[in-house]
Protein backbone atom coordinates (compact mmCIF):
# COMPACT_ATOMS: atom_id res chain seq x y z
CA UNK A 1 0.00 0.00 0.00
CA UNK A 2 1.12 3.56 -0.51
CA UNK A 3 0.59 6.18 2.14
CA UNK A 4 -1.59 8.98 0.86
CA UNK A 5 0.07 11.73 2.83
CA UNK A 6 -0.83 14.24 0.11
CA UNK A 7 -4.41 14.12 1.35
CA UNK A 8 -3.30 14.78 4.90
CA UNK A 9 -1.19 17.68 3.70
CA UNK A 10 -4.14 19.10 1.81
CA UNK A 11 -6.26 18.93 4.93
CA UNK A 12 -3.56 20.19 7.32
CA UNK A 13 -5.80 23.05 8.41
CA UNK A 14 -8.42 20.63 9.76
CA UNK A 15 -5.77 18.84 11.78
CA UNK A 16 -4.29 22.10 13.00
CA UNK A 17 -7.69 23.42 14.08
CA UNK A 18 -8.49 20.11 15.74
CA UNK A 19 -5.20 20.12 17.59
CA UNK A 20 -5.70 23.77 18.54
CA UNK A 21 -9.16 23.04 19.92
CA UNK A 22 -7.88 20.07 21.91
CA UNK A 23 -5.08 22.19 23.34
CA UNK A 24 -7.12 25.18 24.38
CA UNK A 25 -10.05 23.15 25.71
CA UNK A 26 -7.74 21.03 27.85
CA UNK A 27 -5.60 23.98 28.97
CA UNK A 28 -8.54 26.18 29.92
CA UNK A 29 -10.45 23.40 31.65
CA UNK A 30 -7.30 22.37 33.53
CA UNK A 31 -6.80 25.91 34.83
CA UNK A 32 -10.47 26.24 35.82
CA UNK A 33 -10.36 22.82 37.47
CA UNK A 34 -7.29 23.73 39.47
CA UNK A 35 -8.98 26.91 40.70
CA UNK A 36 -12.19 25.04 41.58
CA UNK A 37 -10.14 22.21 43.07
CA UNK A 38 -8.51 24.70 45.43
CA UNK A 39 -11.99 25.86 46.51
CA UNK A 40 -13.13 22.25 46.95
CA UNK A 41 -10.12 21.07 48.92
CA UNK A 42 -10.94 23.41 51.81
CA UNK A 43 -14.24 21.69 52.70
CA UNK A 44 -12.58 18.32 51.98
CA UNK A 45 -10.13 19.11 54.79
CA UNK A 46 -12.69 20.78 57.07
CA UNK A 47 -12.67 19.98 60.77
CA UNK A 48 -16.46 19.57 60.63
CA UNK A 49 -17.46 16.07 59.67
CA UNK A 50 -20.67 16.87 57.78
CA UNK A 51 -18.90 19.50 55.67
CA UNK A 52 -16.30 16.88 54.78
CA UNK A 53 -19.01 14.34 53.95
CA UNK A 54 -20.84 16.68 51.57
CA UNK A 55 -17.63 17.66 49.77
CA UNK A 56 -16.49 14.04 49.60
CA UNK A 57 -19.80 12.96 48.03
CA UNK A 58 -19.59 15.71 45.41
CA UNK A 59 -15.99 14.86 44.52
CA UNK A 60 -16.61 11.12 44.30
CA UNK A 61 -19.70 11.67 42.14
CA UNK A 62 -17.59 13.56 39.64
CA UNK A 63 -14.75 11.08 39.75
CA UNK A 64 -16.75 7.90 39.50
CA UNK A 65 -18.66 8.54 36.30
CA UNK A 66 -17.26 7.55 32.90
CA UNK A 67 -16.23 10.60 30.93
CA UNK A 68 -18.27 9.51 27.93
CA UNK A 69 -21.40 9.14 30.06
CA UNK A 70 -20.85 12.55 31.64
CA UNK A 71 -20.61 14.03 28.14
CA UNK A 72 -23.93 12.39 27.20
CA UNK A 73 -25.51 13.70 30.39
CA UNK A 74 -24.40 17.28 29.91
CA UNK A 75 -25.12 17.49 26.17
CA UNK A 76 -28.12 15.20 25.64
CA UNK A 77 -29.82 14.85 29.03
CA UNK A 78 -29.69 18.39 30.40
CA UNK A 79 -31.92 19.74 27.57
CA UNK A 80 -34.78 17.58 28.90
CA UNK A 81 -34.42 19.52 32.14
CA UNK A 82 -34.73 22.70 30.10
CA UNK A 83 -31.01 23.48 29.97
CA UNK A 84 -29.70 23.42 26.43
CA UNK A 85 -26.03 24.12 25.91
CA UNK A 86 -24.12 24.60 22.68
CA UNK A 87 -21.46 21.94 22.16
CA UNK A 88 -18.55 24.19 23.13
CA UNK A 89 -20.08 25.11 26.45
CA UNK A 90 -21.12 21.51 27.04
CA UNK A 91 -17.60 20.29 26.25
CA UNK A 92 -15.96 22.78 28.55
CA UNK A 93 -18.39 22.10 31.39
CA UNK A 94 -17.95 18.34 31.04
CA UNK A 95 -14.16 18.62 31.09
CA UNK A 96 -14.23 20.95 34.08
CA UNK A 97 -16.66 18.87 36.18
CA UNK A 98 -14.77 15.65 35.53
CA UNK A 99 -11.35 17.16 36.07
CA UNK A 100 -12.22 19.27 39.12
CA UNK A 101 -13.14 16.12 40.98
CA UNK A 102 -9.66 14.74 40.29
CA UNK A 103 -7.91 18.01 41.11
CA UNK A 104 -9.64 18.31 44.47
CA UNK A 105 -8.63 14.76 45.36
CA UNK A 106 -5.03 15.29 44.17
CA UNK A 107 -4.73 18.52 46.17
CA UNK A 108 -6.16 16.84 49.25
CA UNK A 109 -3.67 14.00 49.07
CA UNK A 110 -0.77 16.47 48.79
CA UNK A 111 -2.09 18.50 51.73
CA UNK A 112 -2.38 15.39 53.89
CA UNK A 113 1.22 14.48 53.09
CA UNK A 114 2.60 17.89 54.00
CA UNK A 115 4.82 17.43 57.09
CA UNK A 116 2.79 18.49 60.16
CA UNK A 117 5.69 20.75 61.18
CA UNK A 118 4.83 23.09 58.32
CA UNK A 119 1.40 24.12 59.54
CA UNK A 120 2.66 23.96 63.09
CA UNK A 121 5.38 26.51 62.34
CA UNK A 122 2.73 28.59 60.61
CA UNK A 123 0.51 28.54 63.68
CA UNK A 124 3.44 29.27 65.99
CA UNK A 125 4.18 32.39 63.93
CA UNK A 126 0.63 33.71 64.14
CA UNK A 127 -0.97 32.20 61.05
CA UNK A 128 -4.49 30.88 61.15
CA UNK A 129 -7.41 30.17 58.82
CA UNK A 130 -7.28 31.53 55.27
CA UNK A 131 -3.91 33.21 55.75
CA UNK A 132 -2.33 29.95 56.90
CA UNK A 133 -3.82 28.23 53.85
CA UNK A 134 -2.83 30.93 51.37
CA UNK A 135 0.72 31.66 52.53
CA UNK A 136 2.00 28.38 53.98
CA UNK A 137 -0.09 25.40 52.85
CA UNK A 138 -1.34 26.20 49.33
CA UNK A 139 2.00 27.18 47.73
CA UNK A 140 3.61 23.97 48.94
CA UNK A 141 0.63 21.86 47.91
CA UNK A 142 0.61 23.41 44.42
CA UNK A 143 4.32 22.71 43.96
CA UNK A 144 3.93 19.17 45.25
CA UNK A 145 1.04 18.33 42.89
CA UNK A 146 2.78 19.69 39.76
CA UNK A 147 3.90 16.33 38.40
CA UNK A 148 0.61 14.60 39.29
CA UNK A 149 -1.36 17.41 37.65
CA UNK A 150 0.77 16.95 34.54
CA UNK A 151 -0.09 13.26 34.41
CA UNK A 152 -3.74 14.11 34.93
CA UNK A 153 -3.50 16.59 32.05
CA UNK A 154 -2.31 13.75 29.81
CA UNK A 155 -5.37 11.74 30.87
CA UNK A 156 -7.57 14.73 30.14
CA UNK A 157 -6.10 15.21 26.67
CA UNK A 158 -6.86 11.58 25.85
CA UNK A 159 -10.36 11.71 27.38
CA UNK A 160 -11.16 14.81 25.38
CA UNK A 161 -11.25 12.60 22.27
CA UNK A 162 -14.70 11.46 23.45
CA UNK A 163 -15.95 14.96 22.73
CA UNK A 164 -16.00 14.00 19.03
CA UNK A 165 -19.32 12.24 19.71
CA UNK A 166 -20.97 15.60 20.25
CA UNK A 167 -19.35 16.70 16.96
CA UNK A 168 -16.96 19.03 18.65
CA UNK A 169 -14.14 19.62 16.15
CA UNK A 170 -11.20 18.53 18.31
CA UNK A 171 -8.30 16.44 17.03
CA UNK A 172 -9.98 13.02 16.95
CA UNK A 173 -13.04 14.49 15.28
CA UNK A 174 -10.85 16.15 12.66
CA UNK A 175 -9.00 12.90 11.96
CA UNK A 176 -12.27 11.02 11.67
CA UNK A 177 -13.84 13.47 9.26
CA UNK A 178 -10.75 13.51 7.02
CA UNK A 179 -10.54 9.72 6.92
CA UNK A 180 -14.23 9.24 6.15
CA UNK A 181 -14.18 11.84 3.39
CA UNK A 182 -11.09 10.50 1.61
CA UNK A 183 -11.19 6.86 2.87
CA UNK A 184 -7.69 7.14 4.39
CA UNK A 185 -8.17 5.72 7.92
CA UNK A 186 -4.59 4.62 8.40
CA UNK A 187 -2.96 7.89 7.39
CA UNK A 188 -5.48 10.05 9.17
CA UNK A 189 -5.47 8.20 12.49
CA UNK A 190 -1.69 7.79 12.36
CA UNK A 191 -1.23 11.52 12.06
CA UNK A 192 -3.69 12.14 14.90
CA UNK A 193 -1.81 9.63 17.06
CA UNK A 194 1.51 11.32 16.34
CA UNK A 195 0.02 14.69 17.24
CA UNK A 196 -1.31 13.29 20.56
CA UNK A 197 2.11 11.82 21.27
CA UNK A 198 3.79 15.15 20.57
CA UNK A 199 1.32 16.98 22.78
CA UNK A 200 1.75 14.54 25.65
CA UNK A 201 5.52 14.65 25.16
CA UNK A 202 5.44 18.41 25.69
CA UNK A 203 3.39 17.95 28.87
CA UNK A 204 5.79 15.23 30.00
CA UNK A 205 8.67 17.70 29.61
CA UNK A 206 6.88 20.14 31.89
CA UNK A 207 6.19 17.32 34.35
CA UNK A 208 9.92 16.69 34.64
CA UNK A 209 10.61 20.37 35.28
CA UNK A 210 7.88 20.33 37.93
CA UNK A 211 9.38 17.22 39.50
CA UNK A 212 12.64 19.09 40.10
CA UNK A 213 10.81 21.92 41.86
CA UNK A 214 8.80 19.45 43.96
CA UNK A 215 11.99 17.62 44.92
CA UNK A 216 13.52 20.90 46.08
CA UNK A 217 10.57 21.60 48.33
CA UNK A 218 10.68 18.07 49.75
CA UNK A 219 14.38 18.45 50.50
CA UNK A 220 13.71 21.82 52.14
CA UNK A 221 11.41 20.13 54.65
CA UNK A 222 14.65 19.18 56.36
CA UNK A 223 14.09 15.54 57.26
CA UNK B 1 19.04 44.90 84.60
CA UNK B 2 15.96 46.27 86.31
CA UNK B 3 14.10 43.54 88.11
CA UNK B 4 10.67 43.06 86.69
CA UNK B 5 8.34 41.58 89.27
CA UNK B 6 6.13 40.07 86.55
CA UNK B 7 7.47 36.81 85.09
CA UNK B 8 7.91 36.69 81.32
CA UNK B 9 6.32 33.25 81.39
CA UNK B 10 4.38 31.73 84.23
CA UNK B 11 2.79 28.28 84.38
CA UNK B 12 0.35 27.44 87.16
CA UNK B 13 -0.88 23.91 87.80
CA UNK B 14 -0.44 22.91 84.17
CA UNK B 15 -1.85 19.50 83.27
CA UNK B 16 -1.78 17.83 79.87
CA UNK B 17 -3.14 14.39 79.05
CA UNK B 18 -2.86 12.28 75.93
CA UNK B 19 -5.41 9.49 75.80
CA UNK B 20 -5.86 9.28 79.56
CA UNK B 21 -2.12 9.35 80.24
CA UNK B 22 -0.92 12.42 82.12
CA UNK B 23 2.09 13.74 80.21
CA UNK B 24 2.32 16.81 82.44
CA UNK B 25 1.07 16.24 85.96
CA UNK B 26 1.05 19.64 87.61
CA UNK B 27 3.62 22.13 86.44
CA UNK B 28 4.37 25.38 88.26
CA UNK B 29 7.14 27.47 86.79
CA UNK B 30 8.00 31.16 86.57
CA UNK B 31 10.63 32.42 84.13
CA UNK B 32 11.79 35.97 84.73
CA UNK B 33 12.70 38.38 81.90
CA UNK B 34 16.30 37.91 80.80
CA UNK B 35 16.58 34.39 82.16
CA UNK B 36 17.72 31.39 80.17
CA UNK B 37 16.01 28.34 81.59
CA UNK B 38 17.03 24.90 80.31
CA UNK B 39 14.59 22.05 80.64
CA UNK B 40 16.31 18.69 80.81
CA UNK B 41 15.15 15.17 81.55
CA UNK B 42 14.81 11.70 80.05
CA UNK B 43 12.99 11.18 76.73
CA UNK B 44 9.25 11.09 77.19
CA UNK B 45 9.37 13.14 80.37
CA UNK B 46 7.12 15.80 78.84
CA UNK B 47 9.72 18.46 78.01
CA UNK B 48 8.48 19.23 74.51
CA UNK B 49 4.85 19.12 75.56
CA UNK B 50 5.57 21.63 78.30
CA UNK B 51 7.17 23.98 75.78
CA UNK B 52 4.31 23.57 73.32
CA UNK B 53 1.75 24.37 76.01
CA UNK B 54 3.33 27.79 76.51
CA UNK B 55 2.11 29.11 73.14
CA UNK B 56 -0.85 26.75 73.14
CA UNK B 57 0.31 24.71 70.15
CA UNK B 58 -0.82 22.07 72.61
CA UNK B 59 -3.89 23.09 74.58
CA UNK B 60 -3.43 22.34 78.28
CA UNK B 61 -6.20 20.33 79.91
CA UNK B 62 -5.96 22.26 83.16
CA UNK B 63 -3.97 25.07 84.69
CA UNK B 64 -2.97 28.36 83.18
CA UNK B 65 -0.22 30.03 81.18
CA UNK B 66 0.67 33.71 81.53
CA UNK B 67 2.82 35.84 79.23
CA UNK B 68 3.92 38.92 81.14
CA UNK B 69 0.83 38.56 83.27
CA UNK B 70 -1.57 38.10 80.33
CA UNK B 71 -3.39 34.80 80.35
CA UNK B 72 -2.92 32.70 77.20
CA UNK B 73 -5.96 30.96 75.74
CA UNK B 74 -8.64 32.75 77.74
CA UNK B 75 -9.79 36.30 77.91
CA UNK B 76 -11.91 38.02 80.50
CA UNK B 77 -15.46 38.73 79.53
CA UNK B 78 -18.28 39.81 81.88
CA UNK B 79 -16.34 38.57 84.88
CA UNK B 80 -15.88 35.08 83.40
CA UNK B 81 -13.17 33.52 81.25
CA UNK B 82 -13.94 32.88 77.61
CA UNK B 83 -11.87 30.73 75.29
CA UNK B 84 -9.91 32.88 72.85
CA UNK B 85 -10.82 32.80 69.17
CA UNK B 86 -8.22 31.49 66.72
CA UNK B 87 -7.15 34.99 65.58
CA UNK B 88 -6.78 36.17 69.20
CA UNK B 89 -4.66 33.15 70.03
CA UNK B 90 -2.63 33.69 66.86
CA UNK B 91 -1.80 37.26 67.88
CA UNK B 92 -0.65 36.08 71.31
CA UNK B 93 1.55 33.46 69.65
CA UNK B 94 3.41 36.17 67.75
CA UNK B 95 4.85 37.32 71.09
CA UNK B 96 6.61 33.98 71.50
CA UNK B 97 9.37 32.90 69.12
CA UNK B 98 9.76 29.19 68.51
CA UNK B 99 12.60 27.09 67.13
CA UNK B 100 11.78 23.48 66.25
CA UNK B 101 13.76 20.26 66.28
CA UNK B 102 13.20 19.75 62.54
CA UNK B 103 13.61 23.47 61.73
CA UNK B 104 10.26 23.59 59.89
CA UNK B 105 11.49 26.28 57.53
CA UNK B 106 9.03 26.99 54.74
CA UNK B 107 10.73 25.39 51.74
CA UNK B 108 8.99 27.52 49.11
CA UNK B 109 10.66 30.67 50.43
CA UNK B 110 14.30 31.74 50.45
CA UNK B 111 16.21 32.20 53.71
CA UNK B 112 15.30 35.90 53.76
CA UNK B 113 11.76 35.05 52.64
CA UNK B 114 11.35 32.84 55.70
CA UNK B 115 12.64 35.56 58.01
CA UNK B 116 10.45 38.39 56.68
CA UNK B 117 7.32 36.32 56.04
CA UNK B 118 5.49 36.69 59.35
CA UNK B 119 6.66 40.22 60.18
CA UNK B 120 5.09 41.36 56.90
CA UNK B 121 2.04 39.12 56.60
CA UNK B 122 1.08 38.66 60.24
CA UNK B 123 2.44 41.74 62.02
CA UNK B 124 1.89 44.04 59.04
CA UNK B 125 5.32 45.65 59.15
CA UNK B 126 6.40 47.62 56.08
CA UNK B 127 8.33 45.42 53.65
CA UNK B 128 11.43 47.63 53.49
CA UNK B 129 11.76 47.64 57.26
CA UNK B 130 11.26 43.87 57.48
CA UNK B 131 13.88 43.25 54.79
CA UNK B 132 16.44 45.51 56.48
CA UNK B 133 15.88 43.78 59.80
CA UNK B 134 15.87 40.34 58.16
CA UNK B 135 19.23 41.01 56.53
CA UNK B 136 20.64 42.19 59.83
CA UNK B 137 19.40 39.03 61.57
CA UNK B 138 20.81 36.73 58.88
CA UNK B 139 24.12 38.49 59.37
CA UNK B 140 23.84 37.98 63.12
CA UNK B 141 23.49 34.20 62.66
CA UNK B 142 26.35 34.24 60.14
CA UNK B 143 24.29 33.64 57.00
CA UNK B 144 24.22 37.01 55.24
CA UNK B 145 25.48 35.35 52.05
CA UNK B 146 22.62 32.81 52.05
CA UNK B 147 19.85 35.38 51.92
CA UNK B 148 18.52 34.27 48.51
CA UNK B 149 19.11 30.55 48.98
CA UNK B 150 16.24 28.09 49.40
CA UNK B 151 16.27 25.77 52.44
CA UNK B 152 16.86 22.73 50.20
CA UNK B 153 20.36 24.04 49.53
CA UNK B 154 21.30 24.70 53.17
CA UNK B 155 22.89 22.31 55.66
CA UNK B 156 20.93 21.35 58.77
CA UNK B 157 22.96 23.75 60.88
CA UNK B 158 22.35 26.58 58.43
CA UNK B 159 18.62 25.80 58.29
CA UNK B 160 18.41 25.94 62.06
CA UNK B 161 20.25 29.28 62.18
CA UNK B 162 17.80 30.68 59.60
CA UNK B 163 15.01 29.36 61.81
CA UNK B 164 16.50 31.25 64.76
CA UNK B 165 16.65 34.44 62.67
CA UNK B 166 13.04 33.83 61.67
CA UNK B 167 12.03 33.63 65.34
CA UNK B 168 14.01 36.77 66.25
CA UNK B 169 12.37 38.73 63.42
CA UNK B 170 9.10 38.66 65.36
CA UNK B 171 10.85 40.61 68.17
CA UNK B 172 9.44 38.06 70.60
CA UNK B 173 9.27 38.48 74.36
CA UNK B 174 10.32 34.87 74.86
CA UNK B 175 12.20 32.39 72.72
CA UNK B 176 11.35 28.70 72.91
CA UNK B 177 13.85 26.09 71.67
CA UNK B 178 12.45 22.60 71.21
CA UNK B 179 15.49 20.28 71.03
CA UNK B 180 16.97 22.62 68.46
CA UNK B 181 20.11 20.54 67.91
CA UNK B 182 18.75 16.98 68.22
CA UNK B 183 18.21 16.48 64.49
CA UNK B 184 21.65 17.78 63.53
CA UNK B 185 24.77 15.86 62.57
CA UNK B 186 27.22 16.14 65.49
CA UNK B 187 29.61 18.39 63.57
CA UNK B 188 26.82 20.92 62.96
CA UNK B 189 25.62 21.19 66.55
CA UNK B 190 28.32 23.65 67.61
CA UNK B 191 27.40 26.44 65.17
CA UNK B 192 23.77 26.44 66.39
CA UNK B 193 24.70 26.31 70.08
CA UNK B 194 27.11 29.23 69.54
CA UNK B 195 24.24 31.38 68.24
CA UNK B 196 22.03 30.32 71.15
CA UNK B 197 24.78 31.16 73.64
CA UNK B 198 25.11 34.64 72.15
CA UNK B 199 21.38 35.18 72.56
CA UNK B 200 21.52 34.06 76.20
CA UNK B 201 24.41 36.44 76.84
CA UNK B 202 22.40 39.31 75.32
CA UNK B 203 19.84 38.76 78.04
CA UNK B 204 17.07 37.33 75.88
CA UNK B 205 14.41 35.42 77.75
CA UNK B 206 14.83 31.83 76.63
CA UNK B 207 13.31 28.48 77.50
CA UNK B 208 15.43 25.71 76.06
CA UNK B 209 14.56 22.03 75.93
CA UNK B 210 17.84 20.29 75.33
CA UNK B 211 20.02 17.21 75.72
CA UNK B 212 23.18 19.33 75.50
CA UNK B 213 24.33 19.36 79.14
CA UNK B 214 27.44 21.36 78.36
CA UNK B 215 25.28 24.09 76.84
CA UNK B 216 22.91 24.03 79.82
CA UNK B 217 25.81 24.31 82.23
CA UNK B 218 27.35 27.26 80.39
CA UNK B 219 24.31 29.21 79.23
CA UNK B 220 21.45 28.51 81.62
CA UNK B 221 20.64 30.70 84.58
CA UNK B 222 18.47 27.90 85.94
CA UNK B 223 17.87 24.29 85.07
CA UNK B 224 14.53 22.53 85.32
CA UNK B 225 14.71 18.75 85.67
CA UNK B 226 11.57 17.06 84.42
CA UNK B 227 10.75 13.41 84.96
CA UNK B 228 7.47 11.61 84.29
CA UNK B 229 5.63 14.88 83.74
CA UNK B 230 6.72 16.42 87.04
CA UNK B 231 9.29 19.05 87.88
CA UNK B 232 11.63 17.13 90.15
CA UNK B 233 14.13 19.91 90.61
CA UNK B 234 14.67 23.57 89.74
CA UNK B 235 18.11 24.95 90.54
CA UNK B 236 20.75 27.40 89.32
CA UNK B 237 22.84 25.65 86.65
CA UNK B 238 26.01 25.32 88.71
CA UNK B 239 24.07 23.89 91.66
CA UNK B 240 22.16 21.42 89.51
CA UNK B 241 25.26 20.08 87.81
CA UNK B 242 27.52 20.06 90.90
CA UNK B 243 25.11 19.00 93.62
CA UNK B 244 21.76 17.79 92.26
CA UNK B 245 19.31 17.45 95.11
CA UNK B 246 17.36 14.45 93.88
CA UNK B 247 18.44 10.87 93.29
CA UNK B 248 16.66 10.87 89.89
CA UNK B 249 18.67 13.87 88.70
CA UNK B 250 21.91 12.25 89.91
CA UNK B 251 21.11 9.08 87.94
CA UNK B 252 20.18 11.15 84.90
CA UNK B 253 23.36 13.24 84.97
CA UNK B 254 25.45 10.09 85.46
CA UNK B 255 24.68 9.13 81.86
CA UNK B 256 26.23 12.33 80.53
CA UNK B 257 29.57 11.97 82.27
Amino acid sequence: MTLRLDVIWKEWLQFALGLGNTVWLCAVSMLLSLLLGVLFVVPLMSRRRYVRAVARTAVDSGRCIPFLLLTYLVYYALPSLGLSLDKWTAALITLVIYNTAYMAEILRAAWVHLPPGQTEAGRAFGYTGIRLFRRIILPQVLIAVGPVVGNQLIQLIKDSAFLSIITLPELTYAANSVQSFYFVPFESFLVATLLYWGLCGAVEYLVQRGERLAAMVRRGHGH
Amino acid sequence: MATDPVPAVELRGLVKQFGGHEVLVSIDLAVMPGETVCIVGPSGSGKSTLLRCINWLERPDRGSVFLHGVRVGYRRSDGGNVLMSDPELAMLRTRVGMVFQHFNLWPHMTALGNVIESPIHVLGRPRGEAVAEGERLLEKVGLADKRDVYPAFLSGGQMQRVAIARALAMRPEVLLFDEATSALDPELVGEVLAVMKDLAREGRTMIVVTHEMKFAREAASRVVFLDNGRIVEIAPAEVFFEKPASERARQFLERYR
